[in-house]
């Protein structure tokens, strides 16, 4: 893994504050494809400021669980609570929520007919209403952040993988949500490219955003997650912080993940 | 270059060669001749072939062509003057029938001291065209190209001024209704409001105020009866009303196809398969017969908007299933991310989804345009005088009794000129799209 790139970074903390205020709730969440019972009895509490990292092998359930939390997928039974909003089937409340929730995919999902600049400001035109200059500062202010200012006039598919990924980044952001869920953002990339993702996420993280990972960079979790969750078979098996969830874990199954994944 | 020079190291050479030419043989006609036409020896009997097949029919068709006669009056006259210059054994074409019956084929019955009209209607619908095709215009002239087609009725069918004005007055009032009842009453309530609300006035105001009106202020062109419209103006008017009206609602009917809700998506499915599943000539033969059972006894229903009515309900079906085409090759990457950003489904797929769609399958859709375009002969059958249709009577009289070639020649020239440009057109859509996107 490349838990090395991230050792050799000071990370800031001074901003890394948990708070009691919750961002999201779930309690008792059940989820099934068709039969296929995907999520177990999820209990969920997330305060506002922590970052989670959710790990565990393919097909446990993760990026379906981040998934419900903006509603990409539906639930079938429980209660999701969203910054004080159950997510129910009101379309209201949904779109209201996804507009405070920003999400990354695995692969970018930028619009490719757009440049880049166009990606970052469409939302806030369209959905905050926000006027066309203000939202392009903004997001030029963002894509500074990210560093790549100078491709906003590009099409996305001019940019390399990491490139994109962190103008995904960026185009969340400049909806300026108050959480931020990442679906293995990093898994697409080229090993060379991984870095430059994660020092952004990691900057954000030290801005004191509320964010929920799911990734296999153990290193990023280590270096800036408060907590780490394990996941199996659409159960949460384990949860912990991250230097006791590495060092002692409980449970058999997360010995036997972690052994796989850090053994080599 | 360096400052190494033969002076100091002797196997430097100090001036180049002249440039050489390459060998005859891999040079300009003599190359290009062996790499295209005699690459192989297949490939030479092929070219042989080839040219062979082109002197045959250019050898039988030129001579037909540039024979060709303008100025006679009648078909016996041709072969009288035929016989006289070049012997009765010559090929000529008798294009006098062209010249003396252009204006039929054109523009039919219609009146020929408003042939202006039409004429400017076309140029009127060039010019609301040009915004939407090319983007680079300015977007105000999108003004002109929501009122064209108003214009452009009042222009080919005259009458009072008032009609078209009161009735385009009705598409207004429904825009008002809904923007300020949206806010208010909720997208379903204003969009029901926007639909009833324009046809209750249309239906009862509408025509009482444009007679008032015309009575007021008489201001209008000579009337022009449907049945006086025809040759290849009708064949415009048919096609391009269709093209334009089947685009909006196939995009529609691809989009309920898609929907998630049971009624919509059914209603689609159902009117799609429907429509493919039937010959334009009988949706044709029903637009002339059955229709009119289906409407309020009195009213009487111009058949040329009936048949624009069936054609376009006939290729939005088509285009329905072209834009389905382009919407199932999108990544459903594309969907979700327009989801997470908050964006509600019309400005998803108006923003995100379509843009990317139809650019896939424009040609797809410029095919379907071009083959609607092409079956508004087939009105010829329901008794519309279309270009075809127009061959058939002039063949009729006695002074050009007997003559094909020449009207069909002529017929195919038009439409082949439409139909290129609009394949031309696609093609240039394409390339600057996939210019821009990557």
């Amino acid at each position: 893994m490349t838990d090395t790139s991230i050792e050799a970074r000071e990370i800031d903390r001074s901003q890394m504050r948990v708070s009691d205020e919750l961002a999201i709730e779930i309690t008792d969440m059940n989820k099934w494809y068709g039969t296929f019972h995907v999520l177990r009895d999820i209990n969920l509490s997330v305060y506002r400021g922590e970052r989670i990292v959710i790990c565990g092998p393919s097909g446990s359930g993760k990026s379906t669980l981040i998934r419900c939390i903006n509603r990409l997928e539906e639930h079938q039974s429980g209660r999701i609570i969203v910054d004080g909003t159950e997510l129910s089937s009101d379309l209201k409340n949904i779109d209201k929520i996804r507009s405070e929730v920003g999400m990354c995919f695995q692969h970018f999902n930028l619009f490719p007919h757009l440049t880049i600049l166009e990606n970052c400001t469409l939302a806030p035109i369209w959905v905050r209403k926000v006027p066309k200059r203000e939202a392009e500062e903004t997001a030029m202010h963002f894509l500074t952040k990210v560093k790549i200012p100078d491709q906003a006039n590009k099409y996305p598919g001019q940019l390399s993988g990491g490139q994109q990924q962190r103008v995904a980044i960026a185009r969340s952001l400049c909806m300026r949500p108050r959480i931020m869920l990442f679906d293995e953002p990093t898994s697409a990339l080229d090993p060379e490219m991984i870095k430059e993702v994660l020092d952004t996420m990691i900057e954000l993280a030290e801005e004191g955003m509320t964010m929920i990972c799911v990734t296999h960079e153990m290193g990023f979790a280590q270096a800036v997650a408060n907590r780490v969750i394990f996941m199996d078979q659409g159960q949460i098996i384990e949860q912990n912080e991250p230097r006791e969830f590495f060092n002692n874990p409980q449970s058999d199954r997360t010995k036997l993940f972690l052994s796989q994944i850090l053994g080599h | 270059m360096s400052d190494t020079h033969a002076q100091t190291v002797r196997f430097v050479r100090e001036s180049m060669l002249p440039p050489a030419e390459p060998p005859t043989k891999e040079r300009g006609a003599v190359k290009w001749v062996r790499e295209n036409l005699v690459s192989s020896w297949l490939n030479a009997i092929l070219t042989i072939l080839s040219i062979y097949f082109i002197w045959y029919v250019v050898s039988h068709v030129a001579p037909w062509f540039l024979n060709g006669i303008w100025d006679a009056s009648s078909l016996s006259e041709c072969r009288e003057i035929r016989d006289a210059t070049l012997g009765p054994d010559a090929e000529a074409a008798c294009f006098a029938v062209i010249a003396d019956r252009w204006q039929q084929l054109l523009f039919g019955f219609y009146p020929q001291d408003q042939y202006w009209r039409p004429v400017l209607a076309l140029v009127a619908f060039f010019v609301a065209l040009a915004p939407v095709l090319f983007p680079g215009l300015p977007k105000r002239m999108l003004w002109f190209t929501a009122a064209s087609p108003f214009v452009m009725f009042f222009l080919i069918w005259g009458g009072s001024i008032w009609g078209p004005i009161f009735i385009a007055l009705g598409f207004v009032i429904g825009w008002l209704v809904w923007r300020f009842l949206a806010p208010v009453a909720g997208p379903i309530l204003a969009l029901i409001a926007a639909i009833i609300v324009p046809i209750l006035y249309w239906y009862f105001v509408a025509g009482l105020a444009a007679t008032e009106a015309g009575g007021l202020i008489p201001i209008g062109l000579e009337r022009v009866e449907s049945r006086d419209l025809g040759g290849f103006l009708l064949s415009i008017i048919i096609g391009l009303s269709g093209i334009i009206l089947s685009m909006p609602l196939g995009i529609l009917l691809a989009l309920g196809r898609q929907s998630d809700l049971f009624l919509i998506n059914k209603v689609s499915v159902g009117f799609i398969e429907t429509i493919r599943g039937v010959p334009l000539i009988v949706w044709l033969f029903t637009a002339q017969l059955i229709l009119g059972y289906f409407l309020p006894p009195g009213t009487t229903f111009d058949i040329t908007l009936r048949v624009i009515i069936m054609v376009t309900l006939f290729s939005s079906a088509y285009i329905a299933e072209v834009v389905r085409g382009g919407l199932a090759a999108l990544p459903k990457g594309q969907y979700e991310a327009a989801d997470a950003l908050g964006l509600d489904y019309w400005k998803s797929m108006r923003l995100i989804i379509l843009p990317q769609a139809l650019k896939i399958s424009i040609p797809g859709i410029v095919n379907t345009f071009i083959g609607l375009f092409k079956d508004t002969t087939l009105v010829v059958f329901i008794g519309l005088l279309d270009p075809i249709g127009f061959s058939n009577a002039i063949r009729a009289s006695t002074d050009w009794n007997g003559i094909y070639w020449e009207l069909f020649v002529f017929i195919g020239v038009l439409f082949f000129i439409f139909c290129y440009s609009m394949g031309r057109y696609s093609l240039y859509l394409e390339k600057k799209l996939a210019r821009e996107h990557r």
